[in-house]
C-alpha cells in the first residue's frame, strides 16, 4: 500500500534573506489512511514549521514530501488542494457568514472559476457537517461559535476537500478541555471512517498517547522518535524527552512528577479509592512517598470515613483532602524546623 | 492515573452526543431563506440607483424637466433645443462618470479590504493619491512656463487630458515600486504599512512643491483636491468607461477567490488559490479602478472605505457572490448623491465633491457599524 504521506530525508526551516536556518533535519516518516499521528515536542521545536512544510506552505529546505507516491513540489495548487487539507491555529475572523458557507469553501479545489456548487458537492458539504457532528451549528454565524464549534466547521471545511492528507496545527490550542477530547476524538473517527491520513501537532501529552495510533516526538535535540504511544513509552523516549531538572515524566502512570521532596518520606497505607489521591497530595506537598512505613517521617491511613496522618505533630484525621494537605503543610514545616534536607 | 476517567473518552470514542437526524441539514433551503433579504436589499439598491440617476440628469444649475429629459435621451427632442443639449452633453456624461466611479473606487475598497483583511483598507492605501497628486502638482506648476503651455496646446484639450495623464503617471510611479514590494512581503498587512509610508512620503514632497506655487497655481490645484464628476465629457469616458468596467468585470470573476481569501492567505492557498498571482492581480485591478477614477475626477476619499461596510452590514453577509454586486450599486448609488447633494444652493457655488461623500457617507456608515450587532469585521 502506498503511504498517504511520506517524507524522504526532509529538513525544514526558515529561509529569509537568502540565508536558511535548518530546525529539523533527515525526517523520514510516513503515513498510511486511516492512522492518526500526533506530533509532540516542546514550543519552538519547528512542529509548526514542519507541519508547513508538510503542506507545503513552506519551501523544504531539503528532502522531499511525498503524498500518495507523488512529489508535493510538482503538484498544482489545485491538486495539492484536492489531496491535503489544513487545520491552522490562527483564528478565521470572516465577518458574518453563515457556518454551512465556510463548510461549502472546502469544495474550492474541485468547482469552477464561479464557485457554484453541484448536487454533488452539496452532498459532500452536508456529509462533512455531519461527520464532524456540527449539524446544529450549520446554520448559525461563524462569529457566534465557541473555538470548538468554529474548530468543529474548519474541520468539516478540510474534509469537505476531501483530502488523502489531513494536517491540523494545534487544533486544540485555545480550548478548553472538553472541546479538546472531543476534537481530538472526532479526528481519530474520521481517521478511521474515511480512510484519512491525519496528522495533528498537540501539546496535550495524556491525550495523544491515548488517541494516537503513532506519535512522532521530537526531543530536545531535534531528533525525531516515531513509535505507538506505548513503544515510546517503554523505550524512555517520552519520559527522557518531558523530564526536566524539576519535574520528572513517569511512563507508568503517565504523568508528571515534581522531582523536589525537601520535606521528607511519607507512607500512604490503609485501603480505598483515595489512596492515590492521598498520594498526589503528599507529592504535591513535597513529600517523597515510601512503599514500607520504615523511615518515613510522615504515615497517612485511608479508611473509609476519610484520612489519618500521624507525623511529629501529633495525629490528626479529616475527610476532605483539602484538610490533609493542611495538615501536610503544617507537618512540612515542622520538618523544616527540626532537620532541613539538604 | 489519567485526569480524563476513561468512560468520558468513551463517549466521546462512539460519537453518542451526535443529535442524528434530530437537525435539518438542507443546504439548498439555508441558502435560499438568506437569499431573500440580500435579494430585497439589491433590488431596493438598483431601484434607487435608477431614480438618483434621472434626478441627477433632472437637477443642476438650470432643472429641466422629466419629459424633456426622457425626450433628449429617446432622441424626440431636436439637437439644437438647450435642453438637449445640456442632458447629453452636460449632465449625461456627467450621471455616468459619477456611477463608474462610484462604483470603481467602492469596489477597489472592498478588493482592498478583503485582500489585507482590514477594514479600514480602500483603493488609496497603496498611495495611489499622493502618486496621482504629485503627478497633478507638477503639471499645475509647469502651467503658464512655457513646459506648460506646450503641454496643454499639444493634447489640444485645454490640459484637461495632461492633468489626467500626469496623475496616471503619478499614480503608477508610486505603485508599480509597492507592487513590486508586495508580490515579496509575507504579510499583506505589512503591504498595507508600506503604501501608507510611501503616501505620507510621496504627499509630504507635493506640499514642498506647493509651497512655492504663485496663487492662480494654487488655485487649480485646489480645484483639482476638490474632486468633482463635472470634467467628464464624452471625449474622457472613452477612457474612463472601458477602464472601470474592465475592473468591474475582474472584481465579479474574482469573487471566488475572494471569498476564499476571507480565511485568510494560508487557508486560501491551501484551498488551491495562487496567494501570491491573486494578491499581484487585485492591486493591479483597484490601482487601476483608483487610479483612473483619481486621474479624471480628482482625489474622492471615503466612498471606498465606506460603501463596503454599508453593502456588508445591509446584507448581513461577507460572501463576496452578494457583496460586490451590492457594493457596485451602492457605490453607484452614493456618488450618484454626493453629486446630487453638492449643487445644493449655497453661497459656495457647487460644493467640493470630496468634502460631500466625506459629510453625508461619516454618519451614514457610523450609523449602520453601530447598528450591526457584530461590527463591521467581527471574527
Amino acid at each position: 500500500m502506498t503511504p498517504s504521506l511520506k517524507t524522504h530525508d526532509l529538513a525544514v526551516g526558515y529561509r529569509s534573506r537568502g540565508k536558511s536556518r535548518t530546525v529539523l533535519r533527515d525526517i523520514n516518516v510516513q503515513v498510511s489512511p486511516g492512522e492518526l499521528v500526533c506530533l509532540l515536542g516542546v514550543n519552538g521545536i519547528g512542529k509548526s514549521t514542519l507541519m508547513r512544510t508538510l503542506a507545503r506552505m513552506e519551501p523544504a529546505l531539503g528532502g522531499s514530501v511525498a503524498i500518495n507516491g507523488a512529489d508535493i513540489t510538482r503538484m498544482s495548487q489545485y491538486d495539492l488542494a484536492r489531496n491535503v487539507a489544513v487545520v491552522l491555529t490562527e483564528r478565521v475572523a470572516v465577518g458574518s457568514m453563515p457556518a454551512f458557507r465556510l463548510v461549502e469553501l472546502g469544495r474550492y479545489p474541485h468547482v469552477g472559476w464561479s464557485g457554484l456548487l453541484s448536487e454533488e458537492d452539496r452532498a459532500i458539504v452536508r456529509d462533512a457537517v455531519i461527520a464532524v457532528g456540527a449539524e446544529h451549528l450549520a446554520r448559525r454565524e461563524i462569529n457566534e461559535l465557541s473555538d470548538g464549534e468554529r474548530q468543529r466547521i474548519m474541520i468539516a471545511r478540510a474534509l469537505a476537500q476531501r483530502p488523502a492528507v489531513l494536517l491540523l496545527d494545534e487544533p486544540a490550542a485555545f480550548l478548553d478541555v472538553s472541546a479538546r477530547v472531543e476534537i481530538v476524538a472526532t479526528l481519530r473517527r474520521l481517521a478511521r471512517e474515511r480512510n484519512v491520513a491525519v496528522v495533528l501537532s498537540i501539546h496535550d501529552l495524556d491525550l495523544s498517547l491515548r488517541m494516537a495510533d503513532t506519535i512522532w516526538l521530537i526531543d530536545g535535540a531535534g531528533r525525531m522518535h516515531i513509535g505507538a504511544p506505548e513503544d515510546l513509552l517503554a523505550d524512555g523516549s517520552i519520559s527522557s524527552a518531558f523530564s526536566g531538572p524539576n519535574i520528572a515524566f513517569s511512563a507508568g502512570d503517565r504523568t508528571f512528577k515534581i522531582r523536589e521532596h525537601p520535606y521528607g518520606k511519607a507512607f500512604v497505607g490503609g485501603t480505598g479509592e483515595g489512596l492515590g489521591m492521598a498520594r498526589t497530595v503528599l507529592e504535591r506537598e513535597g513529600f517523597e512517598i515510601t512503599h514500607a512505613p520504615e523511615g518515613a517521617q510522615l504515615m497517612v491511613t485511608m479508611n473509609a470515613s476519610g484520612w489519618e496522618a500521624r507525623g511529629r505533630l501529633g495525629t490528626n484525621h479529616g475527610a476532605s483532602f483539602g484538610e490533609l494537605a493542611r495538615f501536610v503543610r503544617q507537618e512540612a514545616g515542622a520538618t523544616l524546623q527540626t532537620e532541613p534536607q539538604p | 492515573m489519567s485526569i480524563w476517567p476513561s468512560g468520558f473518552l468513551m463517549a466521546f470514542n462512539h460519537q453518542e452526543q451526535r443529535g442524528s437526524g434530530t437537525y435539518d441539514l438542507d443546504i439548498p433551503a439555508m441558502a435560499a431563506s438568506m437569499r431573500t433579504r440580500q435579494t430585497l436589499v439589491l433590488g431596493l439598491a438598483l431601484f434607487l440607483l435608477l431614480v438618483a440617476f434621472v434626478a441627477a440628469i433632472c437637477l443642476g444649475s438650470t432643472a429641466i424637466p422629466l419629459q424633456s429629459v426622457i425626450g433628449a435621451l429617446s432622441g424626440q427632442l431636436a439637437n439644437g433645443n438647450p435642453d438637449f443639449d445640456i442632458v447629453l452633453s452636460i449632465r449625461l456624461p456627467r450621471a455616468i462618470t459619477a456611477c463608474l466611479a462610484g462604483a470603481a473606487l467602492s469596489v477597489a475598497g472592498l478588493q482592498m479590504q478583503t485582500l489585507m483583511r482590514n477594514p479600514l483598507a480602500d483603493p488609496f492605501v497603496l498611495g495611489i493619491t499622493s502618486g496621482a497628486s504629485l503627478g497633478v502638482a507638477l503639471v499645475v506648476l509647469a502651467s503658464g512656463t512655457t513646459v506648460g503651455a506646450f503641454l496643454s496646446s499639444g493634447m489640444g484639450l485645454g490640459g484637461g487630458f495632461a492633468i489626467v495623464g500626469a496623475a496616471t503617471l503619478g499614480g503608477l510611479l508610486v505603485l508599480v515600486p509597492v507592487l513590486a514590494i508586495s508580490v515579496r512581503l509575507q504579510n499583506p498587512s505589512t503591504v498595507l504599512i508600506f503604501g501608507l509610508m510611501t503616501g505620507y512620503a510621496v504627499s509630504a514632497f507635493v506640499t514642498l512643491l506647493v509651497a512655492g506655487a504663485r496663487p492662480d497655481q494654487l488655485e487649480r490645484w485646489i480645484a483639482w483636491g476638490f474632486g468633482s464628476f463635472s470634467a467628464v465629457t464624452w471625449t474622457e469616458l472613452q477612457v474612463l468607461a472601458p477602464v472601470a468596467m474592465l475592473g468591474l468585470v475582474v472584481a465579479c470573476a474574482s469573487i471566488k477567490p475572494l471569498n476564499a481569501l476571507l480565511l485568510g492567505e494560508n487557508y486560501a492557498g491551501s484551498m488551491g488559490l495562487n496567494t501570491r498571482a491573486m494578491r499581484l492581480v487585485t492591486m493591479a485591478v483597484a490601482s487601476m479602478l483608483a487610479g483612473a477614477v483619481t486621474a479624471f475626477c480628482g482625489p474622492i476619499g471615503f466612498l471606498g472605505v465606506a460603501v463596503p461596510h454599508m453593502a456588508r452590514a445591509m446584507l448581513k453577509s461577507s460572501d463576496h457572490r452578494v457583496l460586490v454586486p451590492a457594493t457596485i450599486l451602492l457605490g453607484a448609488l452614493m456618488a450618484l448623491l454626493a453629486q446630487l447633494v453638492s449643487l445644493l444652493p449655497t453661497n459656495l457655488g457647487v460644493l467640493p465633491l470630496n468634502a460631500v461623500t466625506a459629510l453625508i457617507g461619516a454618519p451614514v456608515v457610523v450609523f449602520v457599524i453601530l447598528r450591526s450587532r457584530n461590527g463591521v469585521f467581527a471574527g
